[in-house]
């Protein structure tokens, strides 16, 4: 498929790897027709199963008649199909290696532990995640402040692949900071990730497709039923 | 950086630690093989992956690269000019091959070390039968991907073929535990000629276990402990 093949993204408006596929191909400039699943959860497309048949998730790029699944598969492949700038993975191996490990920390880690933290049946479980969850963004803190050399995003002056990845827990991170009260990204022990927060929300090509806080818990709410 | 020394912190059992070996194997570059004990964790490899602590683990000039697909990756980029490509190169064959990748990961392994844990015959069958709807869906990824030719990444080993090759020995150990074929000629055909041309690849003989040996150490690691 040529760069100026039609390019189709199956979304939905609160899933944060969704958003990272918006991300990337804001930042590539790719024209693309945008199809949202309102409820992807209890109902999916036709055009959803048939292009992601084995996860039936979203998102998924189809390109020209080729669909591609998988958010950070998503991602990589805007960074390889689309070679103008700016580029999203880092240049150099060891770098690009390190962006990887992260990612898949973040998807692997990170996400079990905000699963953990929600589906709680009570306090002691709630308790033990939550420690789990401020272990892990501890650890992603310091890879920021190696990974940024104080430039402002993960990517150093500009928002890279590994910005992408961990862009996406902020969402669910804030619901349950709404939800049980307790700030889990805070001055004290994650300045770094606080302050790259608001940047990444602020960027022109997250801010048009991020959810605000407020949108977020509103929507959580209603999802889940809570006052 | 590429003239500098390479080790790998792994195990020989391991079908993850296979992976990066085939890699420099097919680069033809000199490493270190730094042997873990079973059972145990050597000093180097928690500091140099102290977030997993698991192998492999290459040392480039001492730096740590982790996680056997990551590796992989990395040495086809930084001796981008040595040996076959082992990523393909188009992006979408790329995505491609990381997606298969990451499902032989996420779902197909998993449920074939399931087999081996499984109790009582109901349990068995059933995960059985869950590693052969994947061994289908695989045979027609190979089919789609290798387009008539030896392997899944063309006329060389690549990238998948690696990130499912590392799993025959296991395979065939299972195989044997289980008193069932997964891969034959009736139902994977594809599968089978192409496993029978991975084990023979230059690159991989050398560092694929034997069945008897690593049933032996299965017998081993899967023992259930006297009262």
């Amino acid at each position: 498929m040529a760069q100026n093949d039609t390019v189709k993204l199956i979304g939905s408006w609160s899933s944060p790897f969704a958003l990272r596929a918006r991300v990337a191909l804001h930042l590539k400039s790719v024209k693309y027709e945008y199809l949202d699943e309102p409820d992807v959860l209890k109902s999916k497309s036709e055009l959803l199963l048939k292009s992601n048949p084995i996860h039936k998730k979203v998102p998924v790029l189809i390109h020209g008649d080729v669909s591609i699944c998988e958010s950070l598969n998503i991602v990589q492949y805007v960074d390889e199909a689309w070679t103008s700038d700016p580029s999203i993975l880092p240049s150099l191996p060891y770098d690009r290696a390190i962006a990887r490990f992260w990612s898949l920390y973040v998807d692997d880690k990170i996400f079990a532990s905000l699963d953990a933290v929600a589906g709680a049946k009570d306090d002691g479980e709630r308790m033990a995640a939550a420690g789990k969850l401020m272990e892990c963004l501890a650890i992603l803190e310091d890879v920021f402040q190696k990974s940024s050399k104080g430039l402002g995003f993960f990517g150093g002056e500009n928002i890279g692949f590994l910005d992408i990845a961990c862009g996406t827990i902020l969402g669910p991170v804030s619901v349950i900071e709404a939800f049980s009260g307790v700030k889990f990204l805070r001055e004290e022990t994650t300045p770094g990730l606080i302050q790259w927060a608001e940047k990444f929300r602020a960027h022109e090509a997250v801010k048009p497709y991020m959810p605000t806080v407020e949108e977020f818990v509103a929507f959580a709410k209603k999802k889940f039923n809570v006052e | 950086m590429s003239s500098d020394e390479v080790k790998l912190i792994g195990a020989w059992a391991s079908p993850f630690v296979m992976r990066p070996r085939i890699a420099l194997n097919l680069k033809s570059v000199p490493y270190e093989f730094l042997q873990e004990t079973f059972g145990s964790k050597s000093e180097l490899l928690l500091k140099s992956n102290p977030v997993h602590k698991k192998i492999p683990v290459l040392l480039h000039a001492d730096k740590p690269v982790s996680e056997s697909n990551i590796i992989v990756e990395y040495i086809d980029e930084t001796w981008s000019s040595s040996g076959s490509s082992i990523l393909p190169s188009h992006p979408y064959d790329r995505a491609m091959a990381r997606f298969w990748a990451a499902y032989i990961d996420e779902k197909w392994f998993v449920s074939l070390r399931n087999i081996l844990k499984a109790e009582g015959e109901e349990e068995k069958k059933a995960v059985l039968a869950q590693v052969e709807e994947g061994n289908a869906l695989l045979e027609k990824a190979f089919n789609d991907c290798s387009n008539g030719k030896p392997f899944f990444n063309g006329d060389h080993i690549g990238y998948l073929d690696i990130a499912f090759g590392c799993f025959l020995g296991w395979l065939r150990v299972t195989e044997l535990a289980a008193g069932h074929q997964l891969l034959d000629e009736a139902k994977t055909p594809s599968l089978s000629k192409w496993a029978e041309r991975f084990c023979d690849d230059p690159a991989v003989k050398p560092v694929m276990p034997e069945t008897t040996k690593l049933a032996e150490f299965a017998k081993k690691i899967f023992a259930k402990p006297r009262a």
